[in-house]
């Protein structure tokens, strides 16, 4: 299928870009790596008379820790990037490996961080993660720049909390400390995970487990019975210890979960799968070196 | 709407070796400028949706779904499709390799995975059968199936010199 006409625009500076979108409205879409837009616009689904390619702006493309130590990705790294990427390997190895494990070698070298995140598609992977680290996206328009934590950020299927003149400039994830670890866990037989779960365990925080699971519905959502069975054990508990104290609220927070059945698989087998990759998540946070 | 709202755009890229410029309506994917307006056949459509890889061509040595990838993000970029990987006649060691192990049958979803495997070995000269197999998820038959398919990128990677001609060695 052919895509309907369209304008191709270049902007080379992020404040060109928004004054771009401003002007034309939503006749136009930014355009990056085009694994989700392209293929929508291929379908019909969706239709710009204008697209507005960022690839050349160079403020959405670094990573980068702040003097805070809080790990900074431009929105235009993509999959494959932020997997290589020594910042992130070193800072967030949890991060590296899910980018890693992101549907195809293609998909991962065209599609971007910040893609993902706006197209809003809950089948992804990088969201359920970056919601149980507490990450924060900044948003970029006419009106400045503004943070909106991640938790907060997909509204429901394809709809987010950034307006249509904003653009996504980075995701930002606050310095792990030295007693904190993360994995994320999913399974899926398409291309896109039928469900995801990460855990984060924190020897030092008072919330000693985040535990949050992805694509069942149309944004993730926190298991927080989960978290309260966990919240009074030690700090170096071990994960059979752990598994052995949340199991049972685990799959009390699956089966409340809105999901339904789909191509990915059936409500209960979703459901079930929840418990299965919270524990796999959990040893896996627990067990890395 | 008039065409004329719709400029065309001058494409500047080097393909297979070659300067190649080509005027192009911006919708056009990369896919269907190379076969229709080029004529390179080799890179062949199938799901058109990034999936089964049978349109990959090489974009600055990366593997790339030509299917879904607008012609104008190759300006000033290097394109490679399989019929770019001959030189002066003489085939490719990747294609030495799956022509040696059979690693086809109706050879449609040959040229991306030959392209596939030439960047993988750009980027890991030596990857272990997991990592082959990591890399090579995307890329997807349906008749000669995997293993002979295995067979040869392993070869190739064991016995890489087996597969260069005696001018190459």
């Amino acid at each position: 299928m052919r895509t309907n006409r369209f304008t191709l625009h270049r902007p080379t500076r992020l404040d060109e870009a928004i004054a771009l979108k401003a002007r034309l409205g939503d006749t136009a879409a930014y355009h990056a790596g085009g694994t989700e837009l392209l293929i929508a616009l291929k379908a019909r689904v969706l239709r710009y008379g204008h697209l507005i390619d960022i690839k050349q702006i160079a403020d959405l493309q670094e990573i980068r820790v702040r003097s805070d130590g809080t790990l900074s990705i431009g929105a235009l790294n993509s999959h494959d990037t932020i997997a290589r990427s020594p910042l992130v390997k070193a800072q967030l190895p949890s991060y590296a490996e899910l980018s890693e494990q992101v549907a195809n070698i293609r998909v991962r070298i065209a599609g971007t961080i910040g893609g993902v995140l706006c197209f809003g598609e809950p089948h992804a992977d990088a969201p359920t993660l970056l919601c149980a680290l507490d990450a924060w996206v900044v948003l970029s328009g006419p009106r400045g720049e503004r943070e909106v934590p991640l938790r907060e950020f997909h509204l429901g299927e394809f709809s987010t909390a950034k307006e249509d003149d904003e653009i996504l400039v980075s995701v930002e994830i606050a310095p792990q400390s030295e007693g904190t670890c993360s994995a994320y866990r999913s399974f899926g037989h398409t291309e896109r995970p039928a469900v995801g779960v990460a855990a984060v365990w924190s020897t030092d925080n008072p919330q000693r487990l985040s535990l949050w699971a992805g694509a069942l519905s149309s944004r993730p959502v926190c298991l927080e019975r989960a978290q309260e069975a966990a919240a009074s054990l030690p700090p170096d508990s071990r994960p059979d210890t752990i598994w052995n104290a949340i199991e049972a609220a685990v799959a009390a927070d699956a089966a409340e979960i809105d999901t339904r059945d789909d191509l990915h698989g059936g409500a209960d087998y979703k459901r079930h799968l929840v418990s299965v990759l919270a524990k796999r998540a959990l040893f896996a946070c627990l067990t890395l070196p | 709407m008039s065409q004329n709202e719709f400029p065309l755009l001058r494409v500047d890229m080097t393909l297979n070796g070659a300067p190649c410029s080509v005027d192009i309506e911006p919708r056009e994917m990369l896919i269907d400028v190379l076969r229709d307006q080029l004529g390179l056949k080799g890179t062949k459509r199938s799901c058109d949706m990034q999936v089964c890889g049978a349109c990959t061509v090489l974009v600055d040595g990366q593997p790339t779904s030509s299917c879904t990838t607008l012609c104008a993000d190759a300006h000033g970029r290097t394109v490679t499709t399989i019929e770019g990987l001959a030189r002066n006649g003489k085939l490719d060691p990747v294609q030495r390799a799956f022509i040696a192990h059979g690693a086809l049958q109706c050879g449609f979803c040959t040229p991306g995975m030959i392209l596939t495997v030439k960047s993988l070995l750009a980027r890991n000269p030596k990857p272990t059968e997991d990592e082959i197999r990591h890399y090579m998820r995307g890329n997807l038959c349906r008749c000669t199936g995997y293993v002979k398919i295995m067979e040869a990128i392993l070869d190739l990677v064991n016995n890489p010199t087996a597969y260069k001609l005696p001018e190459e060695r």
